[in-house]
């Protein structure tokens, strides 16, 4: 890995997203507007404060797996990676500069996110907001570096758009928002456990539960970088210099 | 740039079977034959980008794909490959950043692909000729001395066409090795050099003159079709 080239990647990525404005705003406001509805539905009650940390903690993870596997595999289809795969350009480079670029971006949209929840919506969170952030940003990251693993594996951007539903959905519903995981059948609770979406879950409930819950969200943030660590490796693995 | 015994499979056929090819330093040889016939895969292998089966390629004096090549080979798949979302400027700057190439080599390479009235413009909006010199745009950044370029020319204009040839002679002329591939067989009078590849097999490698001398025909497509009807059924075929 060469800092210089990582950033150039990085920046690189930036340029291109900041050309495509829909996505930009679907990106940084369909969050809002999905927490502003689920207030309302729940009339911003106790319910609201319950859930709607955790979301914060699934929206980023969500969005990013889904951007990530698609202009992955865009470079894939599209010959520029088989062009920088030929090039002085190293696979962390490539790979960090996506995580960089996708990093700064699932900050900004949990910063935006975590204003709205707190100061719109009138979330109630016990804990600092900015440990919300930190812990919305590793759920990213998680979903970054899965997002990369799962497009090796996706030859159209049909596919890779139907590996959100496979990758995600059943960390959703295992992942203690709808039912507790300790209150699950024991079977779905073990799975639950190997599942990085309960971590961020676990952090995000830690931090808006009590004020001193951040060593508690620390340990679970630690998972996470794990988690995104291995993704990444794996990730890595599938970007072949050669092709048969 | 040599070869040996170079066999490589893509999906359930063999491409190639068994090539030996020598490319001498500083020439610009020319890769013609059907499509389907290898060329393709011969480049790939060549720049270190595909799995092969048998054999040796070794490029400027290393095995192909080493670590030590990655800068001093430039490589143009047949299918332009750039960023469309990004402006032709970002596409060259980009890509001179991770080729180690200054920003002078981006007006350089600007100037010499003939895209100066282009710079700001976003590359999903350029014509096909423009995307296609793009992409050689951005394999000449970082002063390669191997150029693989697959299908140049291909949907250019005559005009367009003659330029590039010029500056291929003038990138040779510099001490470049060149290796084009192209299936327009007018082309093959501004190369040093011809590989005929045909059924993954080197159906004749010679310069212009030796190849029209042997086959006594009037020019390449003559000297192609009358090497085809002379050739032994190529491998696996097995009759009509």
């Amino acid at each position: 890995m060469t800092p210089r080239l990582t950033l150039a990647t990085a920046l690189r990525v930036v340029q291109q997203l900041r050309a495509d404005h829909r996505t930009v705003a679907l990106l940084l406001l369909l969050p809002c507007v999905l927490i502003g509805l689920l207030a309302w539905v729940f009339d911003g009650g106790p319910v609201f404060d319950r859930i709607g940390p955790a979301l914060l903690g699934v929206f980023p993870f969500t969005v990013m797996f889904v951007v990530t596997s698609i202009t992955t595999l865009r470079e894939r289809t599209s010959g520029t990676l088989e062009r920088l795969l030929a090039t002085p350009l190293g696979k962390g480079d490539f790979l960090g500069g996506y995580a960089v670029a996708f990093g700064m971006v699932a900050v900004a949209q949990a910063g935006i996110a975590t204003a709205f929840a707190i100061g719109v919506c009138g979330l109630q969170v016990a804990g600092s907001p900015w440990a919300l952030v930190g812990v919305a940003a590793a759920s990213a990251l998680v979903g970054n570096a899965l997002g990369l693993f799962a497009s090796a594996f996706a030859r159209t951007e049909f596919q890779a758009v139907q590996f959100m539903p496979a990758f995600v959905l059943p960390q959703f519903l295992l992942c203690g928002l709808i039912v507790p995981r300790d209150q699950m059948p024991a079977v779905l609770e073990a799975v639950s456990h190997v599942l990085p979406l309960s971590y961020a879950v676990d952090a995000m409930n830690a931090v808006s539960r009590s004020a001193d819950g951040g060593a508690e969200a620390l340990a679970d943030v630690a998972l996470l970088a794990a988690f995104a660590l291995g993704a990444l490796t794996l990730g890595a693995l599938t970007l072949r210099r050669r092709t048969p | 740039m040599r070869t040996r015994g170079l066999r490589v499979r893509r999906g359930p056929r063999e491409v190639l079977h068994g090539v030996d090819l020598d490319v001498p330093a500083g020439q610009v040889v020319g890769l013609l034959g059907p499509s389907g016939g290898g060329k393709s895969t011969l480049m790939r292998a060549v720049v270190g980008v595909q799995v092969v089966q048998a054999g040796e390629v070794t490029v400027l004096g290393q095995p192909a794909g080493a670590p030590g090549l990655r800068s001093r080979v430039g490589y143009v798949t047949q299918a332009p490959s750039v960023y469309g979302d990004l402006t032709v400027r970002a596409n060259l700057r980009y890509f001179a950043t991770v080729m180690g190439a200054g920003r002078p080599a981006v007006d350089e390479v600007v100037e010499q692909t003939g895209l100066r009235g282009q710079v700001g413009q976003r590359a999903s909006t350029l014509s096909g000729g423009q995307l296609s010199r793009l992409s050689l745009a951005a394999a000449l950044l970082g002063e390669p001395e191997l150029l693989v370029l697959d299908e140049p020319t291909v949907g250019l204009d005559p005009v367009l066409r003659r330029d590039l040839w010029d500056l291929f002679g003038r990138l040779s002329g510099a001490g470049v090795t060149l290796l084009v591939s192209s299936h327009v067989m007018d082309e093959a009078t501004r190369c040093d050099r011809l590989v005929l590849l045909r059924h993954g097999e080197v159906l004749a490698d010679d310069t212009l003159a030796g190849l029209l001398e042997r086959t006594g025909a009037p020019d390449v497509e003559h000297a192609f079709l009358e090497l085809v009807e002379h050739a032994p059924p190529p491998v696996g075929w097995s009759g009509p």
